[in-house]
């Protein structure tokens, strides 16, 4: 690197100090070693942290035990296929209730922000929304929806417990996301509007054209988050009947009364979310990065 | 001299003689030390516990099959009613490794190899067939105590119990069986229509049909040879002391009709409900 300093003016070379170390000034060269420091520091607390969990929780008393009855490698490797294949059904879910929320929330959240007085019960109804899904618990909601509605007496196939299950949980987490939205739509500033109506646009012109299509972008990777968390809350519907992930290892776990299997989904489900938060995260850097 | 060496034969005979007479007391030293309070014993049992094994939810009168069974061993252990304490766990929490906060704890565990890896059973104090509960709509539909009309019913069964594996062993229908967190919830899916058939033991089949539904029916039994488990036993943690006391316990009062005698009480002899073929 600091071979491309050579025949360079002193002008370019202040310019191309980052890339020639060996002519940091002076507080460069301070920060260059406070970073080292730092990074020696962190590895060797964190090292001792990591020997002091590897040799200490095995001396605890009951650790033999605990490691029979959730670090069973045995049952690991006898239930992990079956876990899998549990796993699509969460997957399915996933599937199908996204992208409803997605349009849903959105629905939810133009309702919120209309300004035309003749529409204010509208308005009225996004609030009255949002207040209730999100007060009250997603497990809640799925209870009483999806036992409640079928008990109406709808025939089959329309009293299945995936329809309602699943419209419970869209209902619930559309609420959340109306809310990132509504965020990102008044995020746009005033100023927007005003120039796009002196520009002739209508009202709903204004919000087609020039206030989503940002407001949207910037709402991406928050709602990333709620994505991360819908993937794992779609395990909920486990409690109306669908046999999912949850439900499998519940199975698992009481046939063989070890704990294992909640291992086994715990693994299954960090390999999915924990990428899917590095994405997330590298979104929104991406995006401050942008905007600074 | 002479005195002290008669009274000594006297103590001598006197415990020969309490050795001789006094068999069936030996259980109620057997349990001495091996409880978790000195002089008391703790039975861990369900929160709540069902009719009929244990009546109103009132373990302590010692009323309902399993509440009668658990005092009667414990009086054989030598622990009066009023040493008796009762706990309520969940299934997870009998299973779970640590201190346990019962002796022995009883809410119809069955008995499979794979738990006794893990935890202590005691010996079979019950051995319930399973049976088919279904509402009077399904009969209607055309449901028989059939192999071929079970299958294709639409099977739910409770979580944390052997339902859902009997269901796929004994039954085995076309379409999987969903699955619910406790009894209740399974009760209000075939209220709801969502399922057509759950499967439980016979003496909670024949409560659920005609308590928990108000047009429920057994429609059959299975006989014990298809079922994998080896009876209902109480729980112990693993390498519990107490285990033998109370194996001993329930075989003198398999030995002098006892047992049979609490069975007879408490659980309705179930000739109504037709044996599935």
């Amino acid at each position: 690197m600091a071979a491309t300093g050579n025949g360079r003016t002193s002008d370019q070379v202040s310019f191309a100090l980052n890339d020639a170390p060996t002519r940091m000034n002076r507080r460069q060269r301070f920060e260059a070693a406070q970073r080292r420091r730092s990074i020696i520091i962190a590895s060797l607390s964190t090292a001792c942290v990591v020997a002091a969990v590897v040799l200490l929780v095995p001396l605890a008393p009951g650790w033999e035990k605990v490691r029979v009855s959730f670090f069973n490698g045995e049952i690991l490797i006898k239930t992990f296929p079956g876990l899998l294949k549990a796993f699509l059904m969460d997957i399915a879910i996933f599937a199908w209730c996204a992208p409803v929320i997605a349009v849903w929330a959105l629905v939810i959240a133009l309702c919120r922000d209309a300004r035309a007085p003749s529409l204010f019960p509208l308005r009225l109804f996004a609030i009255g929304y949002i207040d209730l899904f999100r007060g009250v618990p997603t497990i809640l909601v799925i209870y009483l929806i999806g036992f409640g509605v079928p008990g109406l007496g709808l025939p089959r196939p329309w009293n299945s417990p995936y329809i309602w299950g699943s419209l419970a949980i869209i209902l619930s987490y559309s609420a959340y996301v109306a809310e990132v939205y509504r965020t990102g739509i008044e995020s746009i500033h005033e100023s927007q509007r005003s120039a796009a109506k002196s520009l002739g646009l209508s009202q709903s012109d204004i919000m087609r054209f020039v206030v989503l299509p940002q407001a949207i972008r910037r709402v991406i990777p928050a709602a990333m988050n709620n994505l991360i968390s819908l993937q794992k809350d779609v395990a909920l519907l486990s409690f109306v009947g669908p046999v999912e992930i949850l439900r499998q290892a519940g199975v698992d776990k009481s046939l063989l009364a070890n704990f294992t299997p909640y291992i086994g989904a715990s693994i299954i489900f960090l390999a999915v979310t924990i990428p899917a938060t590095w994405a997330a995260d590298k979104m929104l850097a991406r995006q401050k990065q942008q905007r600074s | 001299m002479s005195r002290s060496s008669i009274s000594l034969q006297a103590l001598a005979v006197a415990a020969t003689l309490a050795t001789l007479v006094l068999p069936s007391y030996a259980d109620s030293t057997c349990a001495a030390g091996k409880t978790l309070k000195e002089g008391a014993i703790s039975i861990g049992t369900g929160e709540p516990a069902y009719f009929p094994w244990v009546i109103d939810n009132k373990p302590e009168s010692g009323k309902g099959f399993e509440a009668a069974v658990a005092m009667e061993v414990a009086t054989r252990l030598g622990f009066a009613t009023d040493k008796v304490t009762w706990v309520r766990t969940t299934f997870d929490q009998a299973i779970q490794p640590g201190a346990k906060d019962f002796d022995f704890n009883i809410q119809q565990y069955s008995i499979t190899p794979e738990r006794a890896k893990m935890i202590d059973f005691s010996d079979a104090y019950y051995k319930p067939a399973q049976a088919v509960v279904v509402r009077k709509a399904a009969v209607e539909a055309g449901a028989k105590p059939t192999m071929e009309s079970l299958k294709a019913l639409k099977w739910g069964g409770a979580d944390g119990t052997t339902a859902p594996e009997l269901i796929k062993t004994l039954v085995g229908p076309k379409e999987p069986a969903l699955l619910y967190n406790d009894l209740a919830d399974s009760v209000a899916a075939l209220k709801a229509g969502q399922i057509d058939a759950i499967m439980q033991d016979l003496p909670t089949a024949l409560y659920t049909s005609a308590v928990d539904l108000e047009d429920g029916v057994v429609l059959g039994q299975f006989d014990h040879s298809g079922d994998a488990s080896d009876g209902l036993g109480m729980v112990f943690e693993k390498g519990n002391a107490l285990r033998g006391c109370v194996n001993d316990a329930l075989k003198a009062m398999q030995a002098d009709g006892k047992l049979q005698a609490i069975e007879a009480e408490w659980l309705q002899q179930a000739t109504g409900a037709p044996l599935i073929k």
